[in-house]
């Protein structure tokens, strides 16, 4: 047994994590640490720029209201997700996310990633809600910004390769967390004011849908090891939503988001016997009224019928543009070059 | 399927303290044999092919086995990652060679101002955030008025 030496952090806010949401709870906290003379500290078990499930990029935003536009309001986003979640969802946090989150993606695209703009300037949209992106470096501009906020004005330190294990409890508050180096033999304690909880969810829970080689394949990545759901539990946090699983129907030939092909390239699925069955489907709906009848058609209904395919044994589905795109979507000119901030 | 590690191009990063690919990958995967310099991939079944070790590898040493869907035997795809753009050089197993050049990012390297430009001129009580309302584009936040 190596002989690991205890190293003691003490600081205001402890943020766990170095992944999107971490790296926005850095930005967000640092201007008021900044303010009220306090400490963040942010603990990544690898490395910020490349850690969580952002760390391969994105090709898409999938939440964007556009507000300022004035085309949608955060009532039209709460009637959306009530519907698309068939009336069950908390309607409050569904409009506090929906009314904050336009300002996140106009900070994303001044801190660098490049969103796609029509000839007159305007986002391009995937969906009503979706924007395109060049997204190979998303998770590198976000950590960049999170790093400058919580080091360029010194409120702030970042730990990475240090994996948490658990909260240091003080009776019944969570004070902290404890955890080692994944490199050197070192043992973590952060002693913490407040404690934020932004280490994932847990993959590999559930056998994915994959089959043949892909077998095992996960959509999130294989590295969340449900650190967040063990810490909260130890801290005493009650654990809801548990009973929603997500384990996305799988396309023959395709094993990740299919948001763009349906949205973007306007695909249809297509069965093993040739049918479609959003058409041949269609009377099931009736039986979810009234959310079988609103549209877009809520995406677990469209799932569903997918899944009584298969279970019927008419896969696997394909997913195919309706017909060949009549142009690349995709934005073939670079962007000008920046200039150099002097 | 997962990253692997070309033993005649990889120089184990030289001297330096950990390798590029140690480094960077998000699941720890990438460690570095001593006696040989060669770094290699120690658990190929919990590898992402997140091509990140691909992308930072100095001496592009490193490609990823894809899955025979998308990328069937005798096919490869190769990232070339540049301070603000990516070249995908994507091989077909008929020979046939095409590139694709996307940007990767629109500021230089190292400059995303955290505040993006906007002004703050809020304080704790407010309900909006930093940067708000200016990066709204909005005049003030939403809020439900009774």
């Amino acid at each position: 047994m190596a002989n690991f030496e205890t190293v003691v952090v003490e600081t205001d806010l402890l943020i766990l994590g170095g992944g999107m949401a971490a790296c926005g709870a850095a930005v967000e906290a640092a201007y008021w640490a900044k303010q009220n003379g306090l400490k963040v500290t942010l603990v990544d078990k690898a490395a910020v720029d490349r850690s969580g499930a952002v760390a391969m990029g994105l090709s898409a935003i999938n939440q964007y209201v556009g507000l300022r536009d004035g085309k949608n309001t955060v009532k039209d986003y709460v009637d959306y997700v009530r519907n698309d979640l068939m009336g069950i969802t908390r309607e409050d946090l569904v409009a506090n996310i929906a009314r904050h989150v336009d300002s996140t993606v106009h900070l994303f695209e001044k801190w660098g990633l490049p969103i796609w703009k029509d000839e007159n300037g305007d986002y391009v949209h995937e969906g009503r809600w979706q924007l395109m992106i060049n997204g190979e470096s998303y998770k590198v501009v976000v950590a960049e910004a999170a790093k400058n906020a919580l080091l360029q004005n010194g409120v702030g330190q970042v730990f990475e390769r240090v994996f948490i294990v658990g909260p240091l409890m003080d009776g019944d508050r969570c004070a902290g967390a404890v955890g080692f180096s994944v490199r050197e033999n070192m043992f973590y304690v952060f002693k913490a004011r407040a404690t934020l909880a932004a280490m994932g969810g847990a993959v590999h829970v559930f056998k994915p849908r994959s089959s043949g080689e892909g077998m095992g394949r996960a959509w999130y990545p294989p590295w969340n090891s449900g650190s967040s759901a063990y810490f909260t539990i130890k801290a005493g946090a009650e654990m809801t939503c548990q009973e929603v699983r997500f384990i996305p129907v799988r396309f023959k030939d395709a094993y990740g988001p299919v948001g763009a092909w349906f949205l973007m390239f306007k695909s249809r699925a297509t069965n093993a016997m040739g049918g479609d069955y959003m058409v041949e489907r269609k009377p099931e709906l009736e039986k979810w009224a009234p959310y079988g009848r609103v549209k877009p058609i809520p995406a677990n209904l469209r799932n569903y019928l997918g899944m009584l395919d298969v279970m019927e044994g008419k896969g696997p589905s394909t997913c195919a543009p309706r017909k060949p795109l009549e142009r690349s979507p995709t934005p073939t000119r670079m962007p000008r070059r920046p200039t150099r901030r002097r | 399927m997962p990253s692997f590690v070309i033993p005649e191009k990889c120089d184990g990063c030289k001297a330096l303290d950990k390798t590029a690919c140690q480094h960077i990958c998000p699941n720890d995967l990438m460690v570095l044999d001593k006696e040989t310099m060669k770094a290699y991939n120690r658990d190929v079944a919990m590898c992402w092919e997140c091509y990140n070790c691909v992308k930072i590898c100095p001496t592009q040493a490193i490609e990823v086995r894809g899955y025979a869907d998308f990328i069937p035997m005798g096919a490869s795809a190769t990232p070339m990652r540049s301070t603000d753009s990516i070249l995908w050089t994507v091989k077909f197993r008929n020979g046939t060679i095409k590139r694709f050049k996307f940007p990767v990012r629109t500021t230089p390297e190292g400059a995303a101002a955290p505040d993006g430009g906007y002004e703050t001129k809020i304080d704790l009580d407010s309900p909006a955030l930093f940067t708000e309302p200016a990066s709204l584009g909005l005049p003030e936040v939403f809020t439900l008025k009774n």
